[in-house]
């Protein structure tokens, strides 16, 4: 009788405890975002670099600069520096600061603060620091460079840089501005607040840091307070979630409101439910083929041009890469100065044999080494499958992501197929990395895309892509690159293929949510409910 | 209790003398054998972690840094010493009670250890109970009817068990009980209304809440860790009634048993007091596996369940080459280990009078 009694308690409490709940439905002043967030390894802008960590921060901080996010395409504009002024011989420039703004701590944000954020930067020389770097800061200079004068911020250059490429650097999360009062009273040694700031926020943006569960979720919490008027999101939660279909299944039963890595098969799942809207965004990210040319066969021009035809770009973008990539044959990303529109490869397995005929090549070795990432790998493979019909052959080598990158590094793949992501929204950003290589050494271990490519680029293209760093006309920058990707196209042995899409889905009700687009990361503040 | 000097010292002897020597020397042993497991425990560890061909500065710098950040990087976290060194130096830190700081979140390990610990421990606990309630009934019947239908039913539940991806399961159970019935919660440990609500002391929000007092709290976290730790438990159910049923099976062909029935006990007793009672120390070391292997061994369950637990975090440092991560994690769980095999001694000496 007990025992049967106790069976009973149980079953009964359970049953309780696991009362259908209603569809569930997130608040009303509350974004619920799923996405996969285990990047994140610092939220200090000094060092924040990851993908998921520049999410938070931009949301975190104001910058001098910024876009705005209801229209990226109108490019730069003033945000807590509400005027700038270049030198006449353009070696300084110097940004007035919006009177009147608050950090949510209650201090003013001041110029003060704006340079001293910079210099940190700098001086910590973490990862993102190279973008301020490469205006000739250095720790040693940094506060003779940068200096605050009343409410003006005074930045001395090492070379008369185009505004537009000093502004785009400024954009970046690393250029975020920072409560210096705030964050010293919590700095241990000389690390400028960085130990705390990698688990606390100082800014003046529209959200503050409520808390970080690495792994698990990011929370903010509104400012109330903030300068461009407080956001109608009071609360956003963004929870670390693996699996796409987990996304899928946390969006369709409502207890989310955005999932941001939706599997093309999961997001072909959706497309029947009225109450769940996709939103594709183009992104900065670059999909491309490397061809080492320290590889005997692909050292030959002929082959690098075939190699040119034997990419089914169209069969790609229609199957295995659906809605995910789109394609693109330059390096710099649609929605950046100076982007290209021109993609003149097809796949054309007749001209590629032709071409290799000509140039008395009928067969081949050549090794790929792929990240184990599908998408990857399908493009591998169906590059494995044209290839064998002009006679090459191509061994797949499967890895993980840090043993791909420690032989790319090593400049150990002949064949790489993978993604390059700009790290601010200045072309910049990928032309310094494509397209040039100062030090063709094995022993120079650089990072740009070109060496570990062994590319030794050819001189002129190397001067021209400093030179467009310093073009102030806008204009005639713009051709610049347009120039320089044309030439880029004829000759170089890096070809991109693909720009990336981003699906984002949300419930219907969600409106103005934007990931950033190719130039910024994803932006909170005017996100609504209707 | 003679004479006058020092009662309180005869007294004392007596009470704490010899036992108290032998009970001193139990518990010295104790803590050496757990010392130096936890050391070449940490050895090994280490040294497959430094041999592994994973970068751990990129992790720091990043893969767009110049050759001087890196090497700055580099040096910072010791990796220009000598292997022996870098492990002394951990081993020391370790003892200082330090963990060092994890490059994969970038928290100290301690408290990343504070937070995902207890995620998995009520997880795999849950899981082992529904094991247990669940594995041992069924062993005992299927053994005592064996070959009827229960016996049946038990083997196929087993052989499912033990052949079916737990991955697959539990996206099919969430699939079912989440997004079809709407039985139980979704993935993640808390609703996000329920997410802070409730003050941290053991980290196991069951427990929480309930020292809380929240009720709604309570059910949405109750309906949150149903569903995976059914699933743990499905799995350790699996192998808990396989055993149980073999060690069942051979008390059943003993002599003593034939007595017992001779004597014309009922068949309950014969089997519940007499044979069930004599399996029940090789049944605790079951249990204690099967339980020990659900504290580090349900990644994928994490993984698909979005819970934030241990097996996930020293999976994902492993993959960083985050050594204070993975040395950090294999500290608690080797621990785990070993308090669960004293605990299983400790078990089998109130049971079985005769291993005294």
């Amino acid at each position: 009788m007990t025992q049967r009694f106790t069976l009973r308690a149980i079953l009964l409490a359970s049953a309780l405890a696991v009362a259908p709940a209603a569809m569930a439905e997130t608040p009303a002043d509350v974004l619920v975002v799923a996405a996969q967030i285990d990047d994140i390894i610092s939220l200090d802008p000094a060092q924040a670099f990851e993908f998921s960590g520049i999410d938070v921060t931009n949301n975190l901080y104001d910058r001098l600069v910024d876009f705005d996010p209801m229209d990226l395409k109108a490019g730069i504009k003033p945000s807590l520096a509400e005027s700038w002024e270049v030198s006449e011989d353009g070696k300084t420039i110097t940004l007035t600061m919006r009177e009147g703004v608050k950090f949510q701590s209650g201090n003013p944000v001041r110029a003060e603060d704006a340079a001293w954020s910079l210099q940190r930067a700098v001086k910590l020389n973490l990862s993102p620091a190279f973008i301020l770097n490469q205006f000739g800061f250095t720790p040693e200079n940094v506060d003779q460079m940068i200096t605050a004068d009343g409410n003006k911020l005074v930045l001395k250059l090492d070379q008369p840089y185009a505004q537009s490429f000093v502004l785009n650097c400024l954009a970046a999360s690393v250029g975020s501005v920072i409560d210096k009062e705030t964050a010293m009273q919590h700095a241990e040694g000389d690390d400028f607040g960085h130990a705390w700031l990698n688990t606390n926020s100082a800014g003046s943006g529209p959200y503050s840091l409520a808390g970080w569960r690495p792994n698990e979720q990011v929370q903010f919490a509104v400012n109330e307070g903030y300068w461009q008027g407080a956001p109608a999101m009071k609360r956003v939660i963004v929870r670390h979630v693996q699996e796409s279909s987990a996304q899928r299944l946390l969006l369709e039963q409502g207890d989310i409101d955005v999932a941001r890595n939706l599997s093309p098969t999961d997001v072909d799942g959706i497309s029947g439910n009225d109450k769940l809207a996709v939103q594709d965004e183009l992104r900065g990210h670059i999909l491309y083929m490397g061809l080492s040319q320290k590889d005997p066969l692909l050292q030959k021009p002929e082959v690098v041009e075939a190699m040119k035809y034997l990419v089914d770009y169209q069969g790609m973008e229609g199957s295995f890469l659906k809605g995910q990539w789109k394609i693109h044959q330059n390096f710099l990303p649609e929605g950046y100065l100076g982007a290209s529109e021109d993609n003149p490869w097809t796949y054309d397995v007749a001209k590629a044999k032709q071409i290799l005929t000509d140039a008395g090549v009928t067969s081949g070795t050549v090794k790929t080494m792929v990240r184990d990432i599908p998408e990857y790998l399908n493009v591998a493979q169906a590059l494995q499958a044209s290839m064998a019909e002009v006679g090459l052959t191509l061994e797949i080598q499967q890895m993980t992501g840090a043993q791909v990158l420690d032989a790319y590094r090593a400049r150990q793949v002949p064949i790489f197929i993978g993604e390059w992501g700009p790290d601010y929204s200045d072309p910049n950003t990928n032309a310094s990395t494509f397209a040039i290589n100062p030090n063709n050494a094995d022993d120079a271990k650089l990072s740009q895309l070109a060496w570990r490519n062994s590319w030794a680029v050819p001189e002129d293209m190397n001067k021209a892509t400093i030179a467009a760093t310093l073009e102030g006309d806008t204009d005639k920058r713009v051709q610049m690159y347009l120039d320089l990707q044309q030439e880029y196209r004829e000759i170089a042995p890096i070809i991109p293929l693909f720009q990336k899409v981003q699906q984002s889905v949300m419930q219907k009700n969600i409106q103005h949510w934007t990931a950033g687009g190719s130039v910024s990361n994803v932006f909170y503040r005017q996100v609504t409910k209707g | 209790m003679s004479g006058g000097n020092g009662t309180t010292g005869t007294g004392g002897r007596a009470l704490f003398g010899p036992r108290f020597g032998r009970n001193l020397r139990a518990i010295g042993g104790v803590l050496l054998s757990l010392g130096l497991t936890l050391l070449g425990l940490l050895l090994i560890t280490f040294i497959i972690g430094r041999i592994m061909p994973i970068d751990p500065v990129l992790k720091v710098v990043g893969d767009r840094a110049t050759q001087a950040q890196y090497d700055a990087a580099y040096q910072a976290m010791g990796l220009d010493r000598p292997l022996w060194e870098q492990f002394l130096r951990y081993i020391t830190d370790v003892v200082q009670g330090n963990f060092g700081r994890s490059i994969s979140t970038g928290h100290p390990v301690a408290e990343d250890l504070k937070r995902v610990f207890p995620a998995t421990v009520e997880l795999a606990t849950l899981g082992t109970l529904i094991g247990v309630l669940v594995g041992v009934p069924l062993g005992v019947i299927a053994a005592a009817r064996r070959g009827g239908w229960i016996d049946q039913i038990a083997r196929v539940v087993a052989l499912v068990g033990y052949s079916v991806p737990i991955f697959w399961l539990g996206l099919m159970g969430l699939l079912l009980f989440y997004g079809i019935l709407g039985w139980v919660g979704g993935p993640g440990r808390q609703g996000i209304i329920y997410d802070g609500m409730v003050p941290t002391v053991t980290g196991m929000i069951l427990i929480d809440s309930l020292l809380a007092g929240d009720w709604g709290a309570f059910r949405d976290a109750f309906s949150h860790i149903i569903l995976p730790a059914s699933l743990l438990g499905y799995f350790s159910l699996a192998y808990i009634s396989r055993m149980t049923r073999s060690f069942m099976l051979e008390q059943l062909s003993a002599e003593y048993i034939i007595t017992a029935r001779v004597k014309g006990m009922t068949e309950r007793r014969v089997i519940w007091r007499h044979a069930f009672r004599n399996i029940m120390v090789p049944l605790i070391t079951v249990i204690a596996l099967s339980f020990a292997s659900l504290l580090e061994g349900s990644v994928l369950t994490e993984i698909v369940f979005s819970w934030p637990g241990l097996g996930q975090y020293i999976t994902k440092a492993l993959l960083a080459g985050d050594m204070n991560a993975v040395l950090g994690g294999t500290v608690v769980i080797g621990t785990c280990f070993i308090l669960l095999n004293l605990l299983s001694d400790i078990l089998y000496r109130v049971l079985d009078p005769r291993s005294g």
